[in-house]
């Protein structure tokens, strides 16, 4: 399924489970296809995008608002491209 | 076997999970001055109630005469008269109180202009005993589970809760039939935790995860109802899953009821608003089992849309962007990413969705676990307790109510709170905890984390999510039914060679979904069975084979044993026709329709 991880991709794999299935489903797709590979900077990015409350994610990634942070609003669009390709159901 | 080193624990009261209900009962055991901790493998705001948009319901009256017993007959009646009628009494008659205390404890409820809790009808929901539409749902904008969560956190972190966060929960410690408390696992440190305490609260959810479609989170795998059949106790009720009429098609997510509260509608492949020939007057806002089984009979017959007719179209193009906007935020932006359409001029495609287990924990209206023991169907299990999804009170019966959930969460932790008050007082000392006590846990651990076979735990998961989507799902006859409890033994079978490539403790996300993935199978596997056993429609339980609710022989809650792949040992409980005080009459039994 995901390549493996060292203990810090393994940590950041878990703070991708969220409370809203949307979430879980944009999280994962973005994850599988490049968590393994992501540069240190990519990594930490993700990790303060992750402190932020579903319903604030959910504003981001599935109402269409812009974060005020440039690097959040590149993270977000990153994310929603690796989608593009569709959501799957089940995993 | 390694050996493992515990970092002890004692408290009055441990809670497992916090979600709406486990964080209820953890402030009102603070409130009542019991040390308490909270344990949880997500960061409380993350737990799955943060998805719940719809709302909570309440007979407050706000928009228009409202009364409990109409709520409580709404309730019977939707669970088809297999929910227990005593809890059923105590959920709606202390729904206005718990709501309102809700909104002291800082919930920010969205209000009419007149200043009053804003409330919205919602699927089930009526007056004068099924007569009227009843406008009973109280709501915090779309974010009401968010709001729920956040208020109860930082008011139960006011109160002194102690949370332990990111801990997974392996097993319970039992002692000649009681709970003393529950062994976990801190996912950052790699340590394990025991947890000694005079009561033990399972508020784990429920196990949507099971199935290939569902609406819940990925973390929605009811570890607590895994931990319950380990410990020899059974599950209730388990045949009874509430599909979601409204999953968006392939991707599952949800778009809520209050969708068709406001005014949207569906129709089939010729365009035929259909609800009206198999509920006349409620619609599209007749229950969820109601309007799910008549979509499957549209696809099943031939009427579904798309290439492949096998889904229906949900309409909201007719309520213009300015009401979709205002009452339904965010569902636009939904239904483009995960469908691709733009909600102002198209149709979404839905399909029926796995959203909610009726089944759980048996458990008793004040939250204490209970078994059939020597003839005593409510035989309370000591030191072990169950609220919300992960347990089965039985306010839902065989279907629950849309906006009866947050109740039941709010409700029923403020119950096991105020029981645990009166059990036990502040600081009684512990009996030491049996030497064996870890056991269970440990030996889990280990085989877990030391297995080398040869199947994935995703492809395990996978195997088992197709069979309980295939056979297990709207529409039930024994022969799938019993084709899908086969492959599902095979399934659970081929876990013994299961393959765990990380043997670390630390962020051990592998060891965890492994973990994870054995509550499935053993909450799978009570559900197919239960399903197979009950020879009757009932509720979300439609069996092709028999169509009718067969009241002489099956108004009893099923309970059901796990004890292997395939293993299963069944019991019943009557459920309670009585009420709970003279406030109000028993509801009796008859045809449900809307």
């Amino acid at each position: 399924m995901h390549a493996p991880l060292d203990v810090e991709g393994r940590r950041l794999r878990w703070r991708c489970r969220r409370g809203m299935k949307e979430l879980d489903v944009l999280f994962e797709v973005y994850l599988d296809a490049t968590l393994a590979s992501a540069a240190q900077e990519e990594r930490a990015l993700l990790e303060r995008l992750l402190e932020l409350p579903d319903p604030e994610l959910a504003r981001y990634l599935l109402a269409g608002e812009v974060p005020a942070d440039p690097a959040f609003a590149g993270l977000v669009g990153r994310v929603l491209a690796a989608a593009g390709a569709g959501p799957r159901a089940g995993a | 076997m390694s050996t493992y080193e515990f970092i002890d624990h004692t408290y009055d009261v441990i809670v497992v999970g916090a979600g709406g209900s486990g964080l209820r009962a953890t402030l009102g055991l603070a409130e009542a001055g019991l040390s308490t901790a909270c344990i949880s493998k997500l960061f409380p705001t993350r737990s799955h109630t943060v998805a719940a948009q719809g709302g909570i319901s309440a007979a407050l009256g706000n928009m228009g005469e409202d009364d409990w017993r109409w709520h409580m007959y709404d309730t019977v009646k939707g669970s088809d008269w297999l929910g227990d009628q005593d809890a059923i009494e105590l959920m709606c008659k202390e729904a206005p109180a718990a709501v309102i205390e809700l909104e002291h404890y800082g919930v920010p409820f969205s209000r009419t202009e007149q200043g009053r809790i804003y409330q919205r009808p919602f699927g089930g929901m009526t007056t004068h005993f099924g007569k009227g539409t009843a406008q009973r749902t109280c709501a915090a904008a779309d974010r009401t589970g968010h709001a729920l969560l956040h208020t109860l956190y930082q008011q139960s972190i006011r109160r002194s809760a102690t949370f332990f966060v990111e801990f997974f929960a392996i097993d319970l410690i039992m002692e000649n039939g009681q709970c003393r408390g529950v062994i976990a696992l801190d996912m950052t440190e790699g340590k394990l935790h025991r947890f000694r305490a005079h009561m033990t609260i399972l508020a784990t959810g429920g196990y949507g995860r099971a199935y290939f479609s569902c609406t819940s989170a990925h973390s929605c795998t009811g570890d607590g109802n895994a931990m319950a059949l380990r410990a020899g106790l059974p599950l209730q009720d388990m045949e009874f899953v509430q599909f979601h009429p409204t999953g968006i098609y392939r991707a599952g997510c949800l778009i809520t009821e209050g969708v068709r509260g406001e005014g949207g509608y569906l129709t089939n492949a010729k365009g035929e608003r259909f609800m009206e020939r198999y509920a006349p007057n409620a619609k599209d806002l007749a229950s969820r089992d109601v309007v799910s089984r008549a979509m499957t009979i549209e696809i099943r017959e031939g009427r579904g849309v798309g290439p492949e007719r096998d889904h229906i179209h949900l309409h909201l193009e007719h309520l213009g962007p300015e009401v979709i906007h205002e009452r339904l935020p965010g569902i636009a932006e939904t239904a483009r990413i995960f469908a691709g359409v733009d909600v102002t001029r198209q149709p979404i495609p839905v399909q029926p969705t796995v959203h909610y287990n009726m089944g759980g924990i048996p458990c008793n209206y004040h939250g204490e676990v209970v078994r059939f023991r020597d003839g005593d169907p409510d035989s309370v299990v000591p030191g072990l307790m169950a609220v919300g999804e992960a347990a089965c009170v039985s306010v839902h019966g065989a279907n629950r109510l849309g906006s009866n959930s947050l109740l039941d969460l709010v409700v029923f932790g403020r119950q096991a709170a105020r029981r645990c008050a009166e059990l036990i007082k502040p600081g009684t000392r512990h009996a030491p905890l049996p030497k064996d006590g870890a056991e269970l846990a440990v030996s889990r651990l280990d085989r877990l984390r030391n297995a080398n076979g040869s199947r994935a735990t995703a492809e395990i998961r996978l195997e088992m999510q197709k069979t309980m989507q295939l056979d297990a799902a709207v529409f039930r006859t024994g022969e799938s039914l019993a084709e899908g409890a086969r492959k599902l033994e095979q399934t659970y079978q081929s876990f013994a060679d299961v393959r765990v490539s990380d043997r670390s403790l630390v962020w051990n996300t592998d060891l965890i979904e492994t973990m994870e993935l054995e509550n499935l199978l053993m909450q799978a596997t009570a559900t197919i069975r239960s399903a197979v056993n009950r020879t009757e429609s009932r509720g979300a339980h439609a069996r092709e084979d028999y169509p009718n609710r067969d009241d002489q022989n099956w108004m009893k809650h099923t309970l059901v044993s796990v004890e292997g792949p395939g293993e299963v040992r069944f019991e019943y409980r009557p459920v309670h026709l009585n009420t709970l005080t003279d406030d109000v009459e028993t509801v009796p039994p008859k045809a449900r329709t809307y």
